[in-house]
């Protein structure tokens, strides 16, 4: 592919892992009763345990084992029956205990894999080498006072999934296929929330750059990136800041780099500079997470269709493009909506309804299906009066945009309206006769081998009819005047 | 194995505690003292051991995920030594 | 009627039921002797006012029948535990004016079972220590006196060292104390009195401060092994914010005490027996062994073979955890802060000051055997030999019962005695630490006086959670050892 980066000295090529941090769906934090709600005034979802006062330990939420081994299921990962969390000990002002409590060695999911759509069509796979789980940390505020940071701890202790992907992406936009396809797979499974806006899904991107077919550079770690056009920016650039060290002689340093929305850069985390010597050892508080494969038998029994499989069942049972398929099943909601638009209809009509109108008109008044003014069964019903007849395709885009912007229903702009195609074969007869009466010079150049005046005439008819004439008993009955 | 100055004040950084000059010598021969104390444990012959994971016997107990705690940031915050309003303070932090 | 003083837990918590005293009377007389041992520097922080008003309320319950199993009895706690509203600080600079807003589960327990609280009593700098002279807040001074001429003030063992002084010097019926290493047994021997670390499990950790989190247990210092039966039952149970407590019903321990040990098998581990060990020592644990044997138990000679090893294991494994729990002192949320100019100066200030030097030796030491290459070295390789401690003593109780040895190797010594020398005070836990690293439950009874007329225990272990049979034995060890030596303080001695 044409992924490769062409710098002064020749093509270089992009080695990209990414580590996903997705906040685990749960209404209690990792190891404390404290509520994981976004948005809270400073500090008021705090438990003793999440500010880490003297003697206070941590108890596990079920809930959140039970998530993680659900997420590793989704992704075909190994499920570990036996985990263990550990100490990750580092001194910061929004980590309490002066350590993380994470999964160092022995993590509860381990090697799996996902299938990411590339923008050509073409599908690839890519490795996931782990998922833990770990608790987030506070919150600390820099702009509030000039002198001081200011610490929230609302987020600490909040239940983390790391999913770790192995440095199998070439390309800024694998990456973004990649991250894509995550959101989706722990949407669908309910695991995460997969709201990047809100932090419930943040990015570690590991970039380093090679001549192609040789050993890996170093890399740089480019820390909570927020977006996933933030993710391609922040890789692009990353890429090719490498390529221009090393093209000039110099050399990558290893290091923590943080990404710059407003500048689309880059830049050195200097707090991070220390050499990081993170002391992990199993967490004498907590004893190994223990589970049993008939646990994890029941939940992957209970798994929901997963993007993957929703796809192929699309392609097969609904007949539509792979890539239509694709966009369709992305986000569950998509799904459900679409499969109750297309149940006992023509399912590429209803495709191609969705994917048109209706994701065009969402877009450009940036809402989402969730916002949408028109039901999966108004939308139907629209599409109903398409196939038997009752609209023509071009009216129906017409009443699309009225039932956009009222939210009313096609029926009653129909009548209301009275856009009812006009399919009474004599009242477009008259029509037709009408127009070729009025137009004698042009039927004589169309016998005369003017093919293309046909569609002149249609449009006339058309026209005269305010586009309510059903269009295929036009062409019919034109086609008997004029070659009859 | 034994610890010089420069791992002494290492080890104190990664510790977050200031160790003076002065009493770097001191400590370096105490750490070293009882290194060497504990390094009579290489005479243990371990191969096939398993480290202890833990002396309890049962498995990790787990909780429901049910909110039990309210706002309690008066109760988070009362023994903070700089409180700013909801918030903790510490000296600015440069990223 | 005698001395209030001089009744034990359970002859007091008797004679508040027949109605010959009240607990505000008992507990005043406590206040006054608190008052009266101020010179003992047991208490870090004394609070009569709320002990006055907690034994009205146990006079009222009294009166109306509802007395609970502590009920009326006061006693101290030991400055570890957190308290609500109460100073808890640990022996330590760093936790300067912090006021918990919450109450340890152990001493919530023992509230509600009617229990009084005389204030918290001073210890070792979390609870790092084998003397209480590492406390921020001075030594405690042993009530005992050595017969041997001099007037040395000695230490009452560590790290509750205030606990025992308290129960052995009368200014409390009973105290808490914790046990990470021999932090319970120890100063029971050194000071007289019983001292019981209870499985591992046993009792819950939370609201404790946690110096090693694998190791510590609560457990409690009384006059003799009856009161530890009833203050461990009112202490003990299933806790499930501490996920590694265990979930099992507490038994009437008291019910245990039955004076009967015939048939029992009892452990003498061969390897207790260690160079340089003072002869009285020797001797002491022949007595106790005769006294066994001549009560019907079945004397067994066993062999644990790592236990020389117990104590590097400990001080690799407790400094570790040690490094890690302690990094929660750090300026920002509670206790002292010490400016500077930058959040690292800031850290280090704080900790550099707010720690004494024993504590910063550990948290160094343990930083150090988890750092980068050294790991597995230290901390992997002791957790295999903690294995191997383990099973050694799976296997002798397989043959045995309980286990009898010295609590301590030598009896009380002078406040600056050992101080120079860090592992020469280690070596008074040689006897406690390997059980400690097993989660096994042990205690400390009084069984005689040394050359130099200070009390020397010898030490009981049982199997995990089997804290009756040990108890069991204690008692009939108490009985036939009849210790009745009284501390100088108390009039004893000379």
């Amino acid at each position: 592919m044409s992924d490769l980066i062409t710098g002064e000295t020749g093509d270089w090529e992009v080695v990209i892992g990414l580590e996903i941090h997705a906040q685990v769906t749960t209404k209690a934090k990792l190891f404390s009763g404290a509520p994981t709600e976004f948005g809270a005034e400073p500090n008021t979802q705090v438990s003793l345990v999440d500010a880490a006062l003297p003697g206070m330990l941590p108890v596990i939420n079920k809930e959140v084992v039970r998530q993680a081994v659900r997420t590793g299921l989704g992704l075909g990962a190994k499920i570990n029956l036996v985990s263990v969390f550990d100490r990750k000990n580092y001194f910061y002002p929004d980590l309490p205990q002066g350590y993380q409590i994470s999964q160092y060695q022995q993590p509860i999911v381990g090697e799996g894999e996902v299938e990411v759509e590339l923008e050509d069509g073409s599908e690839k796979s890519i490795g996931i080498e782990r998922l833990h789980l770990e608790q987030d940390a506070g919150k600390s505020v820099h702009d509030l006072h000039p002198a001081k940071t200011y610490i929230d701890l609302n987020r600490s202790g909040v239940a983390l999934m790391e999913i770790v992907s192995k440095p199998d992406m070439r390309s800024a936009a694998e990456a973004g296929a990649y991250v894509r396809k995550m959101r989706s797979i722990l949407r669908y499974l309910g695991t995460c929330d997969g709201n990047m806006q809100e932090g419930s899904l943040r990015c570690d991107c590991n970039v380093s750059v090679r001549r192609p077919g040789e050993e890996l550079g170093t890399r740089c770690e480019i820390k909570n990136v927020n977006s996933i056009r933030f993710v391609q920016q922040a890789i692009d650039y990353e890429a090719r800041r490498q390529v221009e060290i090393v093209e000039e002689g110099g050399e990558i340093a290893q290091e923590t780099r943080l990404f710059d929305p407003n500048r689309g850069e880059t830049r050195s985390m200097r707090s991070k500079e220390d050499a990081h010597d993170y002391r992990y050892f199993p967490d004498p508080d907590l004893l190994p997470l223990e589970i049993e494969q008939s646990f994890v038998d029941a939940l992957a029994a209970d798994l929901p269709e997963l993007p993957d499989a929703k796809k192929m069942r699309f392609v097969e049972q609904y007949g539509l493009a792979p890539h239509d398929a694709d966009q369709i099943v992305e986000d569950r909601e998509t799904a459900e909506f679409y499969e109750s638009l297309a149940e006992g209809r023509d399912a590429k009509l209803a495709a191609n309804w969705l994917l048109g109108e209706l994701f065009a008109a969402l877009n450009k008044s940036d809402n989402t299906l969730a916002d949408s003014p028109i039901s999966a069964d108004g939308f139907g019903r629209l599409l109903d009066m398409i196939s038997d007849g009752t609209i023509s395709g071009r009216i129906a885009k017409d009443v699309f945009v009225e039932m956009f912007e009222s939210g009313r229903d096609a029926e009653a702009i129909v009548e209301e309206k009275g856009l009812r195609q006009v399919s009474d074969t004599g009242a477009i007869e008259a029509l037709v006769d009408g127009v070729l009466a009025e137009n004698p010079d042009k039927i004589a150049e169309y016998k005369g081998g003017k093919d293309k005046l046909f569609g002149f005439f249609i449009g006339q008819v058309m026209k005269k009819s305010q586009g309510k004439a059903n269009p295929a008993l036009v062409n019919e009955l034109m086609r008997t005047r004029l070659d009859g | 194995m034994s610890l010089d100055k420069a791992t002494v004040q290492n080890i104190a950084h990664l510790a977050r505690i200031r160790v003076e000059d002065e009493r770097l010598d001191a400590m370096v021969g105490e750490l070293n003292a009882i290194l060497g104390w504990v390094e009579q444990l290489s005479e243990v012959d371990t191969d096939g051991v398993p480290p202890l994971a833990s002396v309890t016997g049962h498995g990790l107990p787990m909780r429901a995920d049910e909110v039990t705690e309210g706002d309690l940031s008066e109760k988070v915050l009362a023994n903070a030594p700089d409180p700013a309003g909801q918030f903790y303070s510490v000296p600015k932090v440069i990223d | 009627m005698a001395d209030l003083l001089d009744l034990s837990l359970v002859e007091a918590r008797a004679a508040l039921d027949r109605g010959e005293t009240s607990s505000v009377e008992l507990t005043q007389v406590y206040i006054d002797a608190i008052e009266r041992g101020a010179g003992l520097n047991a208490f870090i922080t004394k609070t009569p006012e709320k002990a006055l008003a907690m034994a009205e309320a146990s006079d009222v319950r009294i009166a109306a029948g509802e007395a609970g199993a502590m009920e009326g009895l006061p006693i101290g706690i030991k400055d570890l535990f957190c308290t609500e509203g109460v100073l808890a600080t640990a022996g330590s600079h760093i936790l300067d004016g912090f006021k918990p807003t919450y109450e340890s589960t152990v001493t919530a327990n023992l509230w509600r079972n009617g229990a009084v609280m005389l204030g918290k009593l001073n210890m070792d700098e979390f609870a790092m220590g084998s003397a209480n002279v590492t406390s921020y807040y001075g030594p405690v001074v042993n009530p005992w006196r050595a017969q041997d001429g001099g007037n040395a003030q000695l230490v009452p063992g560590g790290s509750s060292g205030g606990s025992a002084t308290a129960v052995s010097g009368r200014l409390a019926l009973a105290a808490t104390g914790t046990d990470t290493g021999g932090s319970i047994r120890q100063p029971a021997s050194f000071t007289g009195i019983v001292g019981l670390k209870p499985t591992y499990g046993r009792c819950s950790r939370w609201g404790v401060v946690a110096f090693a989190s694998s190791l510590d247990q609560a457990g409690p210092l009384t006059r003799d092994v009856a009161d530890a039966a009833l203050m461990l039952g009112a202490m003990a149970g299933h806790d499930p914010k501490d996920s590694t407590s265990a979930d099992l019903a507490v038994p009437d321990f008291s019910a245990a005490l039955t004076g009967d040990i015939r048939g029992l098998r009892i452990g003498v581990p061969a390897e207790y027996r260690m160079d340089g060990m003072p002869g009285e020592i020797e001797t002491l644990w022949q007595k106790g062994v005769q006294l066994m044997r001549e009560a019907g138990a079945e004397i067994v000679d066993i062999s644990l073979p790592h236990t020389k090893y117990a104590l590097p294991t400990y001080y690799i494994i407790a400094p570790a955890e040690a490094s890690s729990n302690l990094a929660r002192y750090d300026g920002v949320r509670f206790g002292l802060r010490v400016d500077g100019d930058s959040l690292d100066e800031m850290y280090e200030n704080t900790r550099a000051e707010g720690f004494g030097p024993e504590v910063q030796r550990r948290v160094m030491i343990g930083t150090y055997v988890l750092s980068a290459g050294y790991y597995d070295a230290y901390y992997v390789k002791a957790q295999k030999v903690r294995t191997l401690i383990r099973r050694d003593f799976d296997q002798a109780f397989e043959t045995v019962d309980a286990i009898l040895t010295p609590t301590a190797p030598s009896d009380a010594f002078a406040i600056g005695e050992n101080e120079d020398d860090p592992i020469k005070m280690y070596l008074n836990d040689v006897f406690t630490v390997p059980a400690s690293m097993a989660g096994l439950p042990g205690m400390s009874v009084p069984v005689g006086l040394s050359d130099r007329g200070l009390p020397l225990g010898l030490q009981v272990l049982a199997k995990p959670f089997d804290e009756a049979t040990m108890l069991r034995v204690a008692g009939v060890l108490e009985q036939a050892a009849d210790f009745d030596a009284v501390p100088a303080y108390l009039g004893g001695g000379t």
